[in-house]
């Protein structure tokens, strides 16, 4: 059968644009992960993409233009990864929704484009399959033919494409090779459609024919997609929802319940069923088409396994990768970060400089400049992790980093991809948050992006350092009870992260638990474009999404500490004293009280906001601490200044019992418009970060409260 | 009459045919769509340097799975 025209089969929902004449069709690359499929997009639209996400659901969408052989530009969208159109991730449900149309955000692709894994081709012929009874043309990429080949499989490319009456094209995406004959393929004016003629079982049948003739009549379906849709919702059971996807009609869902239930009175297994029909057809295509030319023996992935998941060897993997990965985003971020902040600070006193004073200038310098340059600062962290990240992905070591620490994570109820982004966090919980993309799991990855602030990270570093030194006056006490605390700030931390993760997946979060079901793909060479471009994304998302956000929010915080003015003459204490954010540090006193904080220490907090280490410098501000220097690593002055501190009543303020109490709180709490900011982008709404922000800092209010309290009545 | 097992119970190395799967449990249904039927042979490949979860070889590709999942597939040892 061959059509007439492709844009002719494709179905249009009535919203969607129609394929216009001599419109170039829209192509969508469909594949398992781990297929090459990123790879193939890549090399087929090179830097001209586009990345942004589904409305309403935080799922990456990927856009580019491929060329034609004949210079004709070709949209292709890169949908998510997916091992069945019967979803089982928001990831997975994009691309079901998108294939079949129920996205009003995205038409359906004229032209399907499905890349498989040569190596593994049943596993991946089944998404093929169901693709295939779609009825909208599609072009089959054999990826990794030169790796089948090595693997002693020869794949019958011709056989192949006979079977299935569709063009078939052998490729290396790696290598670039078969490109050339894939864009001539894609730029044909006409596509074959295949005969694709499989026996749904007999019991199940008379469902398919009614639930397509309900989606055809209620859901304004063309018959073929309607009939792909009724075998999808027999064994997809409309699990996963996502936004912005149309709902089914009212009536399409009474016949699809009406038909569970009967099956499940009498016992038919009929998602088994149609499952194992699939796969009988593809047992027999692959039958025909696979030849066994090679031995087959252990391959280079089985013994490099057999160190890498070894139960010895398997762990100093482990710990030296994760170390390496740690150390590169504590250390080597560090440099780029002084630089970035040397440079907003010259260009802020350059500004300062080359304007009038006013409030103009100070908002330039001290509200837009120093906001942005909060924003640039994290890029390196960002930058660093997601290179790892991007190496592990590639080579096929992420699968196995979280085989190895699944154990240990599922006793909170996470899973082993967890691991990196809570690691992260240590660092900077920004890229530790980003980090989650890697989590399949909805909740899962929910779950960890509300523990992973309260991993120390490396802005409460100077905030520690300075509260012990604060503490312990002078050199009298061993060097080993300043670090013990430090040692105990970051177990509270790691704690309460876990702590919180178990609670939530018990509560909030709870729920059937998914299948935790993971392919170990072979291990491959790092495609160092590929993650060089990843890393960009990323870098790019997070200074459009969630940069917008911080440097709204550094715009508030600065006009907090600048209105209303101060007259002439009045010292930056001063300032800040009669400032809002100094009104608010009062108005904040009789909460924070009971944890032993005066209005100053309240001011403290709020200025936190920004980033938890301005702790240190509005502290020599409020303080009175003439020429402090943020920059040297000199704290005495500011330690005298904070162990001369009293409250009106003569009291000493930074007793040592408040300054662990307001240590624990910084543990805690959450502190940090930034974070605020990535999580609202990660999570798709304000609902989340408003929680965290509440759940940790009540948390933190309460455990600073106890402790103080008690430590009070124990008469410190 | 062949004796039937857990394929947490499988051990490493070993070989064996899927039989059954809990009928009711849709959860499972991923785990047929990676080509995990009744039927198909799989090999038991190690188990996490924790001992869970498993590796397992199905149809030429590996996946894991933990060991309370794997608790309810009943398997039939080659």
């Amino acid at each position: 059968m061959s059509s007439s025209s492709p844009l002719d089969q494709a179905s249009p929902p009535p919203s969607a644009k129609a394929a216009a004449p001599g419109r170039s069709p829209v192509y969508a690359i469909v594949g398992n992960p781990n297929c090459g499929k990123s790879t193939l997009f890549n090399a087929l639209t090179g830097l001209k993409q586009k990345v942004g996400n589904y409305p309403g659901v935080t799922v990456e969408k990927k856009v580019g233009t491929a060329y034609s052989q004949h210079g004709q530009p070709l949209t292709v969208i890169d949908l998510p990864g997916a091992y069945s159109l019967a979803a089982r991730s928001p990831d997975e449900a994009v691309t079901r929704d998108v294939l079949l149309g129920r996205r009003a955000d995205t038409a359906a692709p004229d032209r399907i484009l499905c890349i498989v894994d040569a190596t593994n081709l049943e596993r991946n012929l089944y998404l093929v399959h169901q693709i295939l009874d779609l009825g909208r043309p599609v072009i089959l990429v054999l990826n990794m033919m030169d790796l089948a080949g090595a693997a002693g499989l020869t794949v019958r490319v011709d056989r192949l494409e006979k079977e299935l009456g569709i063009p078939v094209i052998p490729c290396e995406a790696v290598h670039g090779l078969g490109l050339i004959e894939l864009k001539l393929a894609m730029s044909r004016p006409d596509l074959p459609l295949s005969r694709h003629a499989w026996a749904v079982p007999a019991a199940i049948a008379p469902a398919v024919a009614e639930l397509q003739a309900s989606l055809i009549a209620e859901d304004n379906k063309a018959p073929l997609s309607a009939r792909a849709e009724a075998l999808l919702l027999l064994t997809d059971q409309d699990a996963v929802r996502v936004s912005g996807s149309r709902p089914l009609s009212a009536r399409t869902g009474e016949i699809l319940r009406a038909w569970q239930e009967r099956w499940e009175k009498e016992g038919t297994d009929w998602a088994g069923a149609l499952v194992q029909a699939r796969y009988d057809a593809i047992g027999r295509l692959a039958a025909e088409v696979v030849e066994r030319t090679g031995p087959t023996g252990p391959t280079a992935s089985d013994r490099i396994d057999s160190v890498v998941t070894h139960p010895l060897w398997g762990w100093l993997v482990f710990a030296a990768v994760m170390i390496l990965l740690f150390f590169s985003i504590f250390t080597l971020a560090e440099a780029p970060m002084d630089w970035i902040s040397n440079q907003t600070v010259a260009l802020a006193d350059w500004v300062r400089r080359a304007m009038a004073p006013g409030d103009l200038r100070d908002l330039t310098t001290d509200g837009a400049i120093a906001g942005v340059g909060t924003i640039v600062s994290f890029l390196p962290q960002i930058l660093i992790l997601f290179f790892f990240i991007g190496l592990l992905e590639s080579t096929g070591y992420m699968a196995r980093a979280a085989f190895i620490m699944d154990r240990l994570m599922s006793r909170v109820g996470l899973n082993g991809r967890s691991f990196i982004p809570l690691l992260s966090s240590y660092a900077c919980a920004i890229p530790g948050i980003m980090a989650t993309r890697t989590i399949e799991d909805p909740k899962d990855r929910l779950a960890t992006i509300l523990v992973a602030p309260l991993m120390s990270c490396s802005a409460r570093l100077p905030v520690y350092l300075l509260l012990i030194a604060a503490m312990i006056p002078g050199n009298s006490v061993p060097v080993f009870s300043k670090v013990g605390i430090m040692v105990l700030m970051y177990f509270l931390g790691t704690a309460g992260a876990f702590g919180f993760a178990w609670l939530f997946k018990r509560t909030l979060l709870k729920g059937a638990p998914p299948l935790m079901i993971m392919e170990l793909p072979p291990y491959r060479l790092p495609r160092l474009k590929d993650v060089a471009l990843q890393m960009s994304e990323r870098a790019g998302i997070f200074l459009k999404r969630a940069g917008t956000v911080i440097l709204g929010i550094s715009i508030i915080l600065w006009a907090l500490s600048a209105f209303p003015r101060a007259p002439a003459g009045a010292s930056a204490g001063e300032r800040v004293a009669q400032s809002y954010a100094g009104m608010a540090g009062h108005a904040l006193e009789p909460v924070i009280k009971p944890l032993g904080f005066d209005w100053r220490i309240g001011i403290g907090l709020i200025s936190s906001f920004a980033a938890r280490e301005v702790f240190v410098s509005s502290t020599a501000v409020v303080f009175r601490v003439e020429n402090f220097d943020d920059k040297s690593s000199d704290l005495t002055p500011l330690r005298a200044a904070l162990q001369r501190a009293r409250w009106p009543d003569g009291r000493l303020l930074f007793t040592p019992l408040v300054c662990l109490s307001l240590m624990v709180f910084y543990v805690f709490a959450m502190q940090c418009m930034s974070t605020v900011a990535v999580v609202r982008r990660e999570t798709n709404s304000w609902r989340w970060p408003l929680f965290q922000i509440a759940y940790m800092t009540g948390f933190a209010w309460i455990a600073s409260f106890i402790l103080y309290q008690s430590g009070r009545l124990l008469g410190f | 009459m062949a004796t039937e097992i857990k394929l947490s119970e499988l051990a490493v190395g070993a070989s064996a045919i899927v039989r059954t799967y809990p009928k009711s449990a849709a959860a499972f249904l991923r785990l047929r769509e990676m080509g995990v039927l009744p039927g198909t042979s799989v090999t038991l490949v190690r188990t996490a340097p924790m001992g869970d979860p498993i590796e397992i070889k199905v149809r030429g590709y590996h996946l894991t799975l933990r060991k309370s999942e794997a608790d309810h597939v009943v398997v039939e040892p080659a």
